[in-house]
């Protein structure tokens, strides 16, 4: 299973396996990740799960670009950067496998 | 010595609860006590895709099952907290045990209103507030099924929602002028209403029910106020839920419709918290005390507990909000409207997108009502947050954007 690495605001990081087909933001839940509150469970209408994912990674793994919803919502999470996504709407790809994302200092 | 921290109730808060003290740090012992027979796991889409079939046992679940045994939490399911014994610091459960606790939180969350009618105890006379009633609830619908609802609530217009899209006929009853009465404005009463109806749902309203009416044990139908009968394969009773607060307010703590609490989610004994549903909670953007039904509510105040319990800092205060999806739509509220005198719209209410804004005399934005809307929804929660005074002008020009509105 790929490996996702979480490395929260403090700097702690957490590296986790999740199955393909999920989402990064399941992968936080499943394995009690702190830092990725997910108040709408997945839903990406909440913004609360909101990681930076290197701009390196992106370019590597063809990541497609957020949509207009995830764009729009992100628009209105706390401190945003340009490489921030909603983890909700990222789906766990064996491409995928060693990503590292970085937690903002809160989802609120 | 390890202390230990006794979480009575596995729901959503509870559940949360004992996820959120593993991640900020407590070492010692978690006992969860839930009386369902399952973990923890989220009830929204209870009345949506789980009633659809579109949700697994597993998407529903809050955490994967090994995560309980690998946080080292020990969870008892199918049992009770039956009493606390405030100075012995001790809890005593359904199965007979006592357990002592150095800290305790109360998460037993709210139960569905009963009415006193006749029929009430009639098979598929049901309630929907635990993954068993939505099971029920499922077995029953179906095409050329036939459901009454009993309530115009969010419950009652989300289980019509899915039972349309199961094929089956459904009714609602409400008791006042309007569904949503207690929760939402006029606009979005009629908004709903007119929605449901074009997808072939009956309403009634202004109707009274005097009885549910049965044969060979089962319901067959809900008899109106006016003697007219709704025959129905199944009927729903959402009339609101009642707190849990008996066994706090056996216990001796202060409880006033709801176990009251403080920003800390502290209740009046330091050693015991409450959290979710079954709290009366501070709302410092309003300066008011309040009851609120809503996952959102139950995440912050688990996060509430579990800082105070492991010595960190309150986190701050969150614009209360909560989310409906009945069809295609999504509603989206951000904060509560008291004291508003005015409801602007911003969008087109017929074109099924827009966001309704509830100001006070002063211009104050207290609420944001978003129907398929989520930048407004979002935008809302930022600008209700901050206690900022909009025009009506302002908020309905649409040549304004909401990242505008919500800045400065």
């Amino acid at each position: 299973m790929p490996k996702i690495t979480f490395i929260e605001h403090n700097g702690t990081p957490h590296t986790v396996e999740i199955a393909v087909g999920k989402s990064v933001m399941q992968a936080a839940i499943d394995n009690n990740v702190p830092g990725i509150d997910a108040d709408c469970g997945g839903e990406c209408a909440c913004a609360t799960c909101h990681v930076y994912v290197d701009a390196a990674w992106l370019d590597r793994t063809g990541l497609p670009a957020p949509g207009s919803q995830e764009a729009s919502m992100l628009s209105f999470a706390a401190v945003t950067q340009p490489d921030s996504r909603l983890s909700c709407q990222i789906e766990v790809t064996a491409a995928l496998d060693g990503l590292v994302v970085r937690m903002p200092e809160g989802q609120h | 010595m390890t202390e230990r921290v006794v979480i009575a109730g596995a729901g959503h808060a509870g559940g949360a609860a004992a996820a959120l003290l593993r991640q900020l740090g407590w070492k010692d012992e978690i006992v969860l006590v839930g009386d369902e027979p399952i973990p923890p796991y989220q009830r929204p889409p209870l009345s949506k895709a789980w009633l659809k079939g579109e949700a697994t046992a597993e998407s529903l679940a809050l955490r994967p099952a090994a995560f309980y045994p690998d946080a080292h939490i020990d969870m008892r399911l199918s049992t009770t907290v039956t009493g606390i014994d405030r100075t012995g610091k001790t809890v005593s459960l359904g199965s007979g045990e006592t357990i002592h606790y150095d800290f305790l939180i109360i998460a037993l969350g709210a139960r569905a209103r009963r009415l006193p009618l006749p029929g009430m105890d009639l098979a598929n006379v049901l309630e929907l507030r635990t993954a068993a009633d939505a099971d029920k609830l499922k077995a029953a619908l179906g095409p050329n099924k036939r459901l009454a609802v009993v309530g115009g609530g969010y419950i009652g217009l989300e289980a019509a929602a899915s039972a349309r899209a199961l094929g089956a006929e459904a009714t609602i009853i409400e008791r006042e002028p309007r569904v949503l009465a207690r929760v939402a404005c006029q606009i979005l009463s009629d908004f709903f209403q007119d929605f449901h109806r074009a997808q072939g749902v009956t309403i009634e309203l202004n109707a009274g029910v005097q009885a549910l009416e049965g044969a060979h044990g089962s319901v067959t139908g809900v008899r109106l106020s006016d003697g007219r009968v709704i025959p129905c394969d199944a009927a729903l009773i959402g009339v609101g839920a009642v707190a849990n607060e008996e066994l706090a307010r056996d216990a001796g703590l202060t409880c006033d419709g709801g176990i009251v609490v403080d920003l800390a989610a502290r209740t009046s004994d330091p050693a015991i918290f409450a959290i979710g549903d079954c709290t009366r909670r501070p709302l410092p953007l309003y300066d008011r005390m309040m009851r609120l039904e809503s996952v959102p509510n139950a995440l912050e105040q688990a996060k509430q507990a579990a800082s105070a319990i492991c010595g960190k800092p309150a986190p701050a205060p969150e614009v209360p909000w909560f989310w409906s999806d009945q069809y295609d739509l999504r509603l989206q509220i951000a904060g509560i409207p008291f004291d508003a005198t005015q409801i602007v719209v911003r969008g087109d209410i017929a074109s099924g997108k827009f966001a309704l804004f509830h100001l006070t005399a002063d211009g104050t934005v207290q609420a944001v009502e978003a129907v398929n809307a989520s930048t407004e929804f979002m935008g809302g929660r930022r600008i209700v947050q901050r206690r900022k005074k909009l025009t009506a002008a302002q908020i309905s020009d649409m040549n304004v954007t909401m990242q505008t509105l919500a800045a400065g």
